[in-house]
């Protein structure tokens, strides 16, 4: 067959049923991505004979004689097409992975699929911007700014790496082409808790091309957490490469290793593995009962297990004051029972990597990952190897959003590298994804609350039941999140907390954006706002009686020892204001039926800057010859824009232009520790270290050129890429250049422990309709103030706020993940898996809060998971001053909300 | 996604080299379905692409449809201005919860064979009376009208072998003034429930339910009844057990929005009259 990609002919025959964008990437063209490999998310999208396609679901076969063009082939050779152009403009990406395809889908529009955009792009899913910037790209806004050298920091200065996503070259973690690969694939467990008896492997051994099988017995006896934390006491150790015992349907049982992807999937079906049948438990409340089927027999607090025999991975309690009485005595008081669903990060690149051992016996792992510092320090331990002997890498990362803050795919790629020798490569399918990584935790919230009659806050109690599903990473760290900043926002004299995490034969939980907070603000924040209702202020008057402000003690029972936590800035009251102010903004009119119920809603959130107990970063910055300088740093890229941040610090410390800022990054290969970009940590920690070695750089470059110049190092500046002593100006590039003559590289290092951490705050507002006959809901308007202290890139972290938002919205409104009675993930698709497209989502308009934060670099604060926190929670207020209900469970979907609808309005 | 069980993809022209249907065998039209699921009990596809049916065929009688017609074929075809019903080609194409670039792929008979109850393409042809031609594995013939042609959830008539050749539709279908409607979950998602009526000359009305339902339910009244008849009518011909219940919606507010979005039809079309 004889196909033309890109303008050029290939004569090649693909396998019988191999689909159009397995055949491409095969040939090289990376630019074609897999975010599904299902039609659902336009990932893939390729033009065939000028015409869209998602080319996952095109049989290779049927591209036989015509012309196929990929995102590389959009322009001709070196060039830049207009829709490409206008992407960058408008930085109409965040992680890039599905911008080949947005780009490809976009450029093909005619005027009147322009002009509906929201059917148009429904095809084209994009997880992280909210598509805000896109429509941007597609109106031909630019959003880039330009900065003078010294000035970059606070400019909206586009992503380095723009460029390179926009043409589809920039290298993911599959994007790189390995001779002698050998393919795994994993069987898995179809029961929710058995013990594996035997495995025969002989058949699936048998199979041509099958390399080798894997399973318990060729794993270490080694328990760890898939969870990824600078202290590994935060997580229990309850995990095997693999175990004997499956705890949930989807959990891996073995491997197989193949000479293809094809051959390795026969092998799994040719395993034959005998079970013994565990009774299981899939309900928390059911699991922590007496006389439930124990999930984690004999593990102990030895493993930080707090209680096997209940099935509690950890439990949290503590009252300061005395909430019962306070209730009891207090002018108003709410209680209410909240349920947050399981949600799937659904980052569109999949989890997966490759992994080989070089010539000098150092195991590479290449993965898409948060953390590779920490993913090496795990698979040291657990394969006994010393840390130069492991190298954890990634390039670009497409999305993370929490769900690569954990080790899924990094042992088994270990082990199968050890084990054969051979280069290996393990790749998750979108199902997968599902079935057998990680959620955000379903929590059952029950809320108690009073206020006195002034509205001043008298008692807040949390009843918190978290599900962490059959493993207890981040089990804990997140409960305790959950319950910390959610209340310690709040003054309050009376507090209490009881809070279990539970294990069930469930699909583990992990980290995910929010960690926790989203689901217990959806209660706090309904409980605050019907004490207002009740007191008849505000939403927005009875929190400012109510929040903390600087020297207030930010409190939550039992308290957690920290000591570390303090206002670097304050913005949480001008939140406020610009969230009122909008709110009250007239806006377009708008003609609902009578059908359609009016409401508003609120909802704030605090966090903290920094996650505790250590998150440290190193950064390295060196002078070189040209002038430029080599930035490395540890901390990962998979959309949060840290990149970008990073040359902007670094540019504004040593007073040149961001271009001049050549990034290394996220390879443990460089030196270095760098806990992880988790906790929206890229900036705020990560980027101190970058401040800090910037900063000592340039105090070498003071001493270099004062020596050189024989001036005092107190009158030399840097300015314009250059030292300035008294009257001499001395350009980085001679001083480099006379600093190698004498053998020398002026280089300096950077580092950030973590702590000392401060607050950040956000607030969001909606105005919704709501359909009384239909349970139908409209945004009619979303505002979101954030305080980030001095925003490093307006146009990013606006970009961060959007797609928190947008993110959250889904989760708000339209995603669940539906685990049947038998534990079984009966929705592991994004067609029954709502993800909110381009149709979906409001525009929101982003505030940013005037303050300087004197602890994060250059005074910004975190800014990547909180915009996420508050919105299930304004909605819900919004949904019941509309409509005068409480609704208590989201997602909030009209087959959901029509019942009570239907029996108060009729 | 690849299907590395098929060691074999036939590419017959005409019926006689069909080969013999046998366990593993799939018919691949458009492969949007097919290629977006494992399909690993497959062995061979039977690509019908090669048979080159003419997509669509206008005639003195009406309107055929190849199984093999793309949805975007259908969606841009120019119709006759007496076929009043044409609007509704465009209603249903919107209705996919897939978006264009897959109309380019996707096929009608695909969407009839898949026999999902949000498959627009089945309330289309149901709402215009279509009748289905099957080959048989026999070698025979057989036809179906649409709403006999879907028997439930993912369920339909056909017998393994028998292949959709075409859907026919009649004139008079296509000169019938139609009012639709539909809801989902989101804003462009798939139907929870998808209602066409049309009115016929002697101002009978039609009204086709898909998408709440788990196959299509047609009513016919001689002339556009009151809301309280059409709703018992409805309340008699679709016992509670036959609303469909998925991610995509409870079975409970798909009855709901059925009833609802029926009077709304019935509403307008009877303002037409």
């Amino acid at each position: 067959m004889t196909f033309q990609i890109n303008g050029k002919d290939f004569s090649q025959t693909p396998r019988a049923a191999q689909c159009l964008r397995t055949f491409l990437r095969d040939l090289g063209h990376f630019g074609v991505k897999k975010g599904c490999d299902a039609g659902d998310c336009g990932a893939c999208t390729v033009l065939i004979d000028g015409e869209p396609v998602h080319s996952c679901l095109v049989p290779a076969f049927r591209a036989n004689g015509r012309a196929v063009t990929t995102i590389e082939g959009l322009a001709p050779a070196g060039g830049t097409h207009p829709m490409q152009q206008a992407f960058l403009d408008a930085q109409a990406f965040q992680c890039g992975f599905c911008t080949a395809g947005m780009i490809l889908t976009c450029a093909s529009l005619n005027q009147a699929q322009r002009q509906d955009l929201g059917a148009s792009l429904k095809g084209n899913l994009c997880r992280c911007t909210g598509y805000r910037a896109i429509e941007d790209a597609l109106n031909g806004k630019t959003n880039i700014e330009e900065a003078a050298a010294g000035a970059a920091f606070g400019r909206s200065l586009p992503a380095p790496a723009g460029p390179q996503v926009v043409r589809g070259a920039a290298r993911y973690t599959f994007d790189t082409a390995m001779e002698g690969l050998l393919h795994i694939k994993l069987l898995r467990s179809p029961h929710p808790h058995a013990r594996i008896c035997f495995i025969d492997k002989t058949a699936a051994l048998s199979v041509p091309g099958v390399h080798s099988v894997l399973s318990f017995e060729d794993a270490p006896d080694r328990l760890f957490s898939t969870a990824r934390h600078e202290r590994a006491w935060m997580d229990p150790d309850d995990t095997r490469v693999f175990d004997e015992v499956v705890r949930f349907i989807g959990q891996k049982v073995a491997a197989v290793v193949a000479e293809s992807e094809a051959a390795a999937e026969e092998g799994c079906r040719r395993l034959k593995v005998e079970y013994e049948i565990l009774p299981a438990v899939v309900d928390p409340a059911q699991a922590i009962a007496p006389g439930a089927p124990l999930i984690h027999d004999g593990k102990t607090l030895e493993q930080r297990v707090a209680n096997a025999q209940r099935n509690i991975v950890a439990e949290s309690h503590g009252e300061f004051g005395d909430v019962a009485s306070a209730l009891a005595r207090s002018a108003v008081t709410y209680e209410g029972t909240f349920t947050t669903q399981r949600v799937q990060h659904a980052a569109l690149e999949t989890h997966g990597g490759l992994a080989w051992v070089d010539a000098g016996g150092v195991l590479h792992v290449r993965s898409s990952t948060q953390t590779p510092f920490l993913t090496r320090r795990a698979l040291t331990e657990i394969f006994d190897l010393p840390p130069d002997q492991v190298r954890v890498f990634c390039e670009r990362v497409g999305g993370g959003f929490g769900g690569k803050q954990e080790m899924f795919v990094e042992d088994v790629l270990a082990l199968a590298a050890l084990k054969t020798g051979r280069p290996v490569k393990l790749e998750f399918t979108r199902e997968e994804q599902f079935i057998a990584t990680s959620t955000r935790h379903p929590m059952r919230i029950t809320v108690k609350a009073g206020a006195d009659a002034c509205g001043k806050l008298t008692a807040l109690q949390l009843d918190v039941l978290s599900n962490t599903g059959a493993y207890g990473n981040h089990a804990s760290p997140v409960l305790l999140h959950a319950c910390g900043e959610s209340i310690g926002v709040y003054n309050c004299p009376n507090k209490k907390v009881d809070a279990v995490v539970a294990y069930t034969n469930t699909v583990p939980a992990g980290a995910f954006r929010g960690y926790g907070l989203p689901q217990t603000l959806l209660a706090v924040e309904a409980a605050i706002d019907e004490l207002a209702r009740g007191l008849g202020i505000s939403p927005f008057e009875i929190r400012r009686r109510n929040i903390v402000k600087p020297g207030d003690p930010m409190l939550s029972p039992p308290g957690s020892g920290h000591n570390d936590i303090i206002y670097g800035s304050y913005g949480l009251d001008q939140c406020l204001d610009w969230v009122e102010r909008a709110m009250q903004a007239e806006g377009p009119t708008i003609d609902l039926s009578a059908d359609w119920l009016i409401g508003d809603g609120i909802a704030l959130t605090m966090i903290d800057t920094v996650p505790p107990d250590g998150h440290i970063a190193d950064a390295r910055i060196s002078l070189r010859e040209d002038g430029g300088f080599e930035l490395t740093v540890g901390t990962a890229e998979f959309g949060n824009g840290t990149s970008t941040v990073h040359r902007q610090i670094a540019a504004t410390a040593l007073a040149t232009t961001v271009d001049q800022i050549r990034l290394l990054q996220s390879d443990t290969a460089h030196g270095g520790h760098d806990t992880g970009a988790y906790g929206s940590t890229g900036t705020s920690v990560a980027g101190r270290a970058t401040q800090a070695a910037a900063e000592n750089l340039a105090e070498d470059l003071k001493m270099f050129a004062s020596t050189a110049t024989k001036t005092d190092p107190d009158t030399c500046i840097l300015e314009n890429d250059s030292v300035v002593c008294g009257k001499q100006r001395l350009p980085f590039g001679r001083i480099g250049q006379a600093a190698r003559a004498r053998g020398q590289t002026l280089s300096a290092n950077g580092s950030s422990q973590g702590t000392p951490r401060s607050v950040a705050f956000n607030v969001q507002g909606f105005r919704i309709a709501v359909n009384k006959g239909t349970g139908e809901i409209r945004i009619l308007k979303s505002v979101h103030a954030a305080d980030a202290g001095r925003v490093a890139n307006p146009m990013q972290c606006r970009g961060q706020v959007e797609g928190g938002v947008a993110q959250s919205l889904g989760a708000t409104l339209y995603e669940e993940m539906v685990i049947d009675d038998g534990g079984r993930v009966s929705n592991p698709r994004f067609r029954d898996y709502h993800l909110p497209s381009f149709a979906d989502l409001p525009r929101t308009e982003v505030f940013f809060a005037d303050t300087a934060d004197t602890l994060g670099p250059m005074g910004a604060k975190s800014m990547s998971e909180s915009p996420y926190n508050p919105v299930a929670a304004a909605l819900g207020n919004a949904l019941a001053d509309a409509t005068g209900i409480r609704f208590t469970a989201v997602p909030f979907k009209p087959d959901r909300l029509w019942p009570p609808l239907q029996e108060k309005f009729g | 996604m690849d299907l590395n069980t098929i060691k074999e993809v036939a590419h017959p022209r005409q019926r006689e080299q069909l080969p013999v249907w046998t366990a593993g065998d799939a018919w691949l039209a458009g492969g949007t379905w097919l290629f977006s699921e494992p399909q690993v009990h497959l062995t061979r596809l039977i690509d019908l692409a090669d048979f080159k049916w003419p997509a669509l065929t206008i005639s003195d009688t009406g309107l055929t449809i190849a199984a093999t017609c793309t949805v975007a074929q259908l969606d841009a075809l120019a119709c006759p201005p007496e076929w009043l019903a044409a609007p509704l080609i465009n209603q249903c194409c919107r209705a996919f919860l897939a978006s264009f670039k897959i109309w380019k792929t996707a096929t009608v008979g695909g969407n009839l064979c898949m026999s999902l109850p949000a498959g627009p393409m089945i309330s289309l042809t149901a709402a215009l009376d279509g009748v289905c031609t099957v080959w048989t594995a026999g070698g025979g013939e057989q036809r179906a009208s649409v709403v006999d042609f879907v028997t439930g959830n993912q369920r339909n008539v056909l017998a393994r072998g028998d292949l959709l050749r075409q859907i026919a539709i009649p004139l008079a279908a296509l000169q019938r003034r139609t009012a639709f409607r539909q809801i989902s979950l989101t804003p462009v998602g798939r139907s929870a429930a998808l209602l066409i009526g049309s009115i016929g000359g002697e101002g009978a009305l039609t009204l086709t339910v898909t998408a709440s339902t788990v196959r299509p339910v047609q009513l016919s009244f001689s002339k556009i009844p009151g809301a309280g008849e059409l709703r018992e009518a409805l309340r008699h011909r679709i016992a509670d057990g036959l609303y469909h219940d998925d991610v995509h919606g409870k079975p409970a507010w798909r009855k709901h929005m059925t009833l609802r979005l029926a009077e709304e039809i019935r509403a307008e079309l009877q303002g037409l009259v």
